[in-house]
């Protein structure tokens, strides 16, 4: 069934830029196509809309606010879709990895707590006070959330009984860890979710604000900002796949076939729920992080960890 | 990388932060300063881990001196915020209450 | 080539952060610090403290994240970058700063330190978590108290309106009086 994870030689680094903006235009398409049909247009239009989308930005001439602080503003709008692809360096295609580390799982979680720092930079860029509002209402979000999605990132871990993503891999060789871990896969969807400021989590860039830290971003630097939005969209898709979806596990495929199917369904997912869920409100959503979403995340990992030490 | 040179770039750190922690007028420059020092506590820390003992006591050392510098940026800050509220002011020369 | 990533971030490193005090907006100076700690961080990778390493830019990318809304609070907006020197006494902590930096660089070159003991333990992390479960559980029982006293205490300090705000003299009103409500309308 599933091969150990071995590291392949850093010349194929140079795929992995492109696999991971494929998904990304994949995802993008999706969310145009649904957009399309609940404005009653036919899918094909909005499926194509990306592309156009970013045809028009590369044409479009940089606006510039008064006093930006433009060297800030560069590099978070240009740090999103790097964060993607350092994430999806220890993140397994089937047998083949680009970067074996003992703590693959840390590497994942230190990247995600980057784009802290970059939504931030975002708002504070361009000198705009809405902008700088989306920026804080990020802050406040990722606050809430980001000590849950410590967490269920643990749990499998300690299911493993190592950080390293491969031995993650394979110790769900009998059984996914998302059958026995619900909890703890739940909270990583909505972290995922909540950290690409994505869909119900995207009260930053929110139309009450004049589009938050999307406001006054033009030209290149929007299409990298929302490249890099369903950049690291895609990436925390992909993470789910080895951390609880049993890696390149099933049957009749090979390993990397079933890794590439698994983070097409797990991203369509989370594209679709931006049309289901409504906006949460970061100062509402607070208490119900750290009353009810933290100690559930908790007790998982009580639970895990008894199950782990008793067997 | 031997043991003197980044034991000379941990002191460099320390000095750097030494000076932002002395010279600041305001309370969170100065609380940079001491992060700063405690940077290269750390780096220092983890080169004689490395270069005269690695054994794993070493590291619980480290994850200490991690733990103290998040403690100390926590009551820092809510520190300043009670300064800010009640004096209205950031400054550490209005907070001299206890001197002289 | 070690040597070389080892000097660059060594520049890298002690250049951001005298930056910090140097710069005059506060963005700036919080992200030079971010970037100061993120070279430490990778140092304490190259010298074997994989997980200490990763973890340390972790916990300060977050920190310089949240203190930047510090600075902002406090400071005012200032982008654009008006020259502000908010010091006192520079010439005696330079000279006070210089004279450590040449007492400490003294001690790290002329002293004769010993040879290593001991070779690192093949898994470092599992070494790390072995010896924090057993021989050294005392750091994990006192750090976890401290912890926790920090966070009751930073919020007792913090909080604006305190309980008889919120629930009346009597604490006896039906839902709290805030100005706004959160989540789960406690």
């Amino acid at each position: 069934m599933t091969e150990p994870i071995v590291q392949v030689s850093p010349a194929w680094a140079v795929l992995a830029p492109f696999a991971l903006l494929l998904f990304a235009l994949a995802g993008a398409g999706l969310n145009g196509a649904l957009m399309a049909r609940s404005a009653g247009r036919p899918f094909r239009s909005g499926a194509s809309a990306p592309l156009a989308e970013a045809a028009r930005l590369l044409r479009q001439r940089r606006q510039v606010t008064v006093a930006a602080d433009v060297l800030l503003w560069r590099i978070g709008a240009g740090g999103l879709v790097v964060v993607a692809i350092l994430k999806i360096l220890v993140i397994p295609l089937g047998p083949w990895t680009l970067a074996d580390l003992d703590v693959g799982v840390v590497w994942f979680n230190t990247m995600d707590v980057m784009i802290w720092a970059l939504f931030w930079l975002i708002g504070w860029g361009a000198n705009s006070a809405h902008a700088l509002i989306g920026g804080y209402r990020f802050l406040s979000l990722a606050v809430s959330y980001e000590l849950p999605l410590m967490f269920a990132l643990i749990t499998p871990a300690v299911a493993a009984r190592s950080l390293r993503v491969g031995d993650v891999v394979a110790a769900q060789h009998d059984l996914w860890f998302v059958i026995w871990m619900p909890v703890a896969f739940v909270i990583f969807c909505g972290s995922v979710i909540a950290f690409s400021s994505w869909g119900p989590f995207a009260t930053g860039a929110g139309r009450d604000i004049a589009g938050g830290f999307l406001a006054d971003v033009t030209g290149v630097d929007r299409l990298l900002l929302l490249t890099g939005r369903y950049a690291v969209l895609t990436a925390g898709a992909a993470f789910a796949v080895p951390l609880f979806l049993g890696g390149g596990g099933g049957a009749l495929l090979p390993d990397w076939l079933w890794t590439i199917v698994k983070t097409a369904l797990v991203l369509a997912v989370f594209v679709a729920i931006r049309h289901r869920v409504p906006t949460i409100r970061p100062d509402r959503f607070a208490e119900v992080a750290w009353i009810i979403v933290l100690p559930a995340a908790l007790l998982q990992v009580l639970v895990v960890a008894i199950i782990v030490v008793g067997s | 990388m031997t043991l003197q040179a980044v034991l000379l770039v941990a002191a460099a750190l320390f000095c750097v932060g030494l000076f932002g922690a002395l010279s600041q007028q305001v309370v969170v420059m100065v609380m940079m300063g001491l992060e700063l020092m405690l940077n290269g506590v750390i780096l220092a820390a983890g080169a004689f881990w490395w270069f005269l003992a690695p054994a794993p006591d070493g590291q619980v050392l480290l994850l200490i001196v991690i733990a103290a510098m998040t403690v100390e940026m926590a009551m820092g800050f809510a520190v300043a915020t009670l300064l800010h509220r009640s004096r209205g002011s950031d400054m550490t020369d209005s907070a001299t209450d206890l001197s002289g | 080539m070690i040597d070389i990533l080892f000097w660059a971030l060594a520049v890298v490193s002690v250049a951001s952060g005298a930056a910090v005090f140097v710069v005059n907006s506060m963005a700036r100076a919080t992200y030079a610090l971010a970037v100061s700690f993120i070279a430490v961080g990778i140092m304490l990778v190259m010298v074997g403290l994989e997980y200490i390493g990763i973890i340390t830019i972790l916990m300060m990318v977050m920190e310089m994240a949240i203190m930047a809304v510090y600075m902002v609070m406090y400071m005012g907006m200032n982008p654009a970058l008006m020259p502000m020197d908010m010091t006192h006494n520079k010439r005696w902590s330079a000279v006070l700063a210089g004279g450590t930096f040449v007492l400490l660089a003294a001690g790290a070159l002329l002293i004769p330190w010993p040879a290593r003991v001991g070779a690192p333990a093949v898994d470092l992390t599992a070494s790390l978590g072995e010896a924090l479960m057993g021989p050294k559980m005392l750091a994990m029982l006192t750090i976890s108290p401290v912890l926790f006293a920090t966070i009751i205490a930073g919020l007792v300090i913090i909080n604006p309106r305190g309980r008889y705000d919120r629930w009346g003299d009597n604490l006896k009103r039906d839902t709290p009086d805030d100005p706004m409500r959160g989540g789960l309308g406690r």
